[in-house]
């Protein structure tokens, strides 16, 4: 509920969205943020309530939690667009719409009657934010992509995983298109500005490939200084003289994220130094270890391989000893740079996250309970983002916007309804 | 270069911000045509300033392009903020902004008394952005630890890698690439509240926070199955095959993934295997599923022959969604991205030309607006006098004083952490 008193910063926007898969990020955003989000689905449902996983486990199309958690904030609508009286109705609601959302291959809009140029004859006003995997122009604007060839076609795969075994991906798959879906939102509300200033919308191109290739980050200046071509390299931190440190351990009960520090910088030394006398106060530091000249003997300009190898060994075996949440207490109370690799569990009973009231619960009143949602984005304190209504239903908005908004006829809808259009 | 008016022409912003997420973040405005002044110092440089590679593999603060990529299209001004001058000049530059920014340890801010509270009270309609790992309250709000922390707290590094073997994480910091585009985002929807309300605001980003919103459903999933997400290679529940698989040459690789029975029969008459539509190893998804490590092996001897290059054209004339695994030095050659000029070279003051990726998007009829990365303090003049109308005397005082800084006054330059 939005908290008494306070505005929502897109409030009087309207948005048609016909996304799908991660993109569907994008509407969801813009929805937190108060715009009323309409997702257009197929009268079948959109494919990602086909998405897992599943509310108890349960494959059905209402019960998909990759849906409730892209879709929570949208009202929905069901709606043949290839049918010519669904064309005509979604031609009827962009009239009054601020932004449309797609998803679809490049040229398949058009080829309905539905593009950017048939749209902004309706209504010049109209922002319409394409989100394609390759973008709307240049020789592969028509591949065919998925998030897996979203992650390997802009790079982030080459260098990452096992040097021994395949490059790879983050097990929650759809990271490539939330990056788009995400762009999406920030590049629409650009135009938005220009359109609210001026009256002028425009079409929106987001390129899945160009989100994944800023997360090479400076391997493009590396290689552009260097010539050398970043590869994978395990759970390694390579460093520019070619040592690789550790920066991922083994614990008691999982992993954690540590590198070994010396060198110049006196705040990354006092940190091995703090850790290294926890592991005293243990009996799990060794004598040449407590002695350690870390300034000069670990400067990793200087080090070697070997030696970077058997300083990490008392680390490695007392890191076993200790649980993700011991050692990341005393990292964060003592400063000591280490973190946890959280899980799913993790996240969930965070500390951190509670004590910020981050979570948001909503009714779902068809499974007898509340779900718990990520909260708000960004705190803002002026406008708070609210947690309004979970996902839609497939087609639970139908009468409320064609009736009631767009004006249709209970006869018509019945009309469409026996055609198959809604 | 003929002038250009972006989209968001006539805003203005002071950014405090530095190293990854806030000058990543103010970047969409910057080169989307507002006005952005960076503040830095030569008394506490931006960490990216100090960090390879350099031109010439000279080191120096002004020769990073890793540096000024992330902050292109911006001016820069050199003040310390630790002396009044330099804070009487920063108080002038919030007064000129409609948005300022900054990405601190919680309390840096109000040490230099240029914290939210105090800003409003001058500002009341200012959109002040904070950004920190983990938000501005809360008991790890000091913790600072280095992105690749950030995403292994975040969850992303567990779920990384190969399930029998240690979690192998994205290189570097995986949430500073998922934060600065819902920053951006937030203080677009802010400035647009504020243009009808008149209402400034505080946006306090924990890039936590923000970043779990990309793993959403497996949190939803643990909560409602009890069943806590695991690493799976490349395999997925809903399709096979999905993974990469090794081609021609050196390192290699080419990802394909397979979702309906339509694309698998065109899969296998292009690799001209038409016995597998009728193996009852590989005749259904579910049998794929349960013989997947074969299949991989099978498509795998049928890749290594080929260059990726090859296999994706094939894939793709098939209808079939396929990506050579592209390495950095292919990125930079791809045909595609440079037919969308998004691989741009800019010539910087010091590093000279060199290549700068712009926004993911294209707006039809306001283009970007972007430009080169700033030396340290390149903009002093331009920024005191045109922007803020500083005084003879109070240029002057500044430098005097050293709140207008000049040299920077390191020990030595270290080359990699």
């Amino acid at each position: 509920m939005t908290q008494p008193g306070k505005d929502l910063p897109l409030k009087p926007y309207r948005i048609l969205d016909l996304t799908q898969g991660g993109c569907l990020i994008c509407g969801k955003l813009l929805a937190d943020l108060g715009a009323d989000v309409v997702q257009i689905e197929d009268p079948k449902g959109n494919p990602s309530r086909s998405m897992g996983p599943f509310y108890k486990d349960i494959p059905h199309s209402e019960k998909s939690l990759f849906w409730f958690a892209y879709s929570v904030n949208k009202r929905g609508v069901t709606l043949d667009i290839e049918t010519a009286d669904g064309a005509d109705v979604f031609r009827q609601l962009v009239k009054k719409a601020d932004f449309v959302l797609e998803s679809f291959e490049p040229g398949y809009l058009d080829s309905l009657g539905l593009g950017y140029d048939d749209l902004s004859q309706i209504n010049p006003r109209v922002i319409m934010t394409s989100i394609t995997p390759y973008g709307q122009t240049g020789p592969k604007a028509h591949y065919k992509g998925s998030d897996l060839t979203g992650w390997a076609s802009g790079g982030a795969m080459h260098t990452m995983g096992d040097p021994d075994r395949a490059p790879n991906w983050i097990s929650f798959g759809p990271q490539a298109s939330l990056h788009g879906g995400v762009e999406g939102a920030a590049a629409s509300l650009i135009a938005h500005w220009h359109r609210e200033l001026t009256g002028e919308g425009q079409q929106v191109d987001v390129s899945i490939q160009q989100c994944t290739v800023w997360l090479l980050q400076a391997a493009i200046q590396i290689y552009e200084v260097n010539r050398v071509s970043y590869s994978r390299v395990g759970a390694l931190w390579m460093t520019g003289g070619g040592v690789g440190r550790r920066q991922v351990y083994p614990c008691k009960d999982g992993f954690i994220a540590f590198t070994v520090f010396g060198g110049g910088l006196p705040g990354l030394v006092a940190s091995t130094r703090r850790l290294v006398d926890w592991m005293a106060a243990d009996g799990m530091a060794p004598e040449w270890l407590q002695n350690y000249k870390w300034e000069t003997d670990f400067d990793v300009a200087k080090v070697t391989q070997e030696e970077v190898n058997r300083v990490e060994v008392p680390f490695v075996e007392f890191f076993l000893t200790k649980t993700k949440a011991e050692l990341w207490e005393q990292a964060w109370k003592q400063s000591i740079i280490l973190a946890p690799a959280s899980d799913a569990k993790d996240m969930y009973t965070d500390q951190q996250l509670a004590a910020r009231d981050y979570w948001r619960k909503l009714d779902h009143p068809e499974l007898g309970e509340s779900l718990t949602y990520c909260g708000p984005f960004i705190k803002f304190s002026e406008t708070p983002i609210s947690f309004r209504r979970r996902a839609p239903l497939i087609g639970e908005h139908n009468t409320e916007v064609y009736q009631g908004e767009l004006g249709l006829s209970k006869e018509r809808l019945i009309l469409l309804k026996q055609a198959g259009v809604i | 270069m003929a002038q250009k008016k972006g989209a968001l022409e006539g805003i203005k912003i002071a950014n405090f911000s530095w190293v990854g997420v806030g000058p990543l973040t103010i970047r969409y405005l910057a080169a989307s045509g507002a006005t952005v002044v960076r503040v830095e110092s030569h008394t506490r440089p931006d960490v990216l300033r100090l960090m390879m590679p350099y031109k010439d593999k000279q080191p120096g603060v002004d020769r990073g392009p890793w540096f000024a990529e992330v902050n292109n299209s911006v001016r820069s001004v050199s003040i310390d903020l630790g002396k009044p001058t330099g804070r009487a000049i920063a108080w002038k530059l919030i007064m000129w902004a409609d948005v300022m920014a900054e990405s601190f340890v919680p309390g840096t801010m109000k040490k230099w008394g240029l914290d939210y509270d105090n800003v409003r009270q001058k500002k009341p309609d200012i959109i002040y952005l904070s950004t920190c790992q983990m938000g501005q309250s809360g008991p790890y709000a000091n913790f600072s630890g280095f992105g690749y922390q950030a995403a292994a707290i975040g969850g992303f590094t567990y779920v990384s890698g190969w399930p029998d073997r240690t979690p192998a994480p994205t290189q570097g910091a995986y949430t500073d690439f998922i934060a600065p585009r819902f920053g951006a985002t937030a203080i677009m929807a802010a400035l647009d509240y504020r243009r009808r309300t008149g209402k400034g605001q505080y946006l306090d980003q924990s890039q936590f926070e923000t970043s779990a919103h990309f793993l959403a459903a497996p949190i939803m999933d643990y909560e409602v199955n009890n069943r806590v997400l695991e690493r799976s290679g490349n395999h997925v529940d809903y399709a096979a095959p999905h993974a990469a698989y090794p081609c021609k040459g050196d390192d290699r690789w080419v990802a394909i993934s397979i979702f309906t029975d339509a694309e698998w029969q065109d899969f296998c008459l292009t690799l001209d295997k038409p016995e597998w539509l009728d193996d009852p190893r590989f005749a259904t998804l579910l049998a794929r599923k349960e013989n997947e490590d074969e299949l991989d092996r099978q498509i795998a001897g049928w890749t290594v022959d080929r260059t990726a290059e090859e296999v994706e054209v094939m894939m793709q004339d098939a209808g079939i969604a396929a990506s050579v695994v592209n390495s950095v030095k292919d990125i930079i050659e791809d045909p595609h991205l440079k037919s969308q000029n998004f691989l741009r070279t800019y010539n910087h003051s010091v590093v000279g030309p060199h290549l700068y990726r712009a926004l993911c998007h294209r707006l039809s009829k306001t283009p970007d607006t972007m430009g080169p990365g700033p030396a340290l303090g390149e903009h002093n003049e331009y920024v005191f006098k045109e922007l803020l109308h500083l005084t003879d005397d109070e240029v002057a005082d500044g430098l005097v004083e050293g709140g207008i800084t000049t040299e920077a006054n390191l020990p030595e330059f270290k080359p990699t952490l």
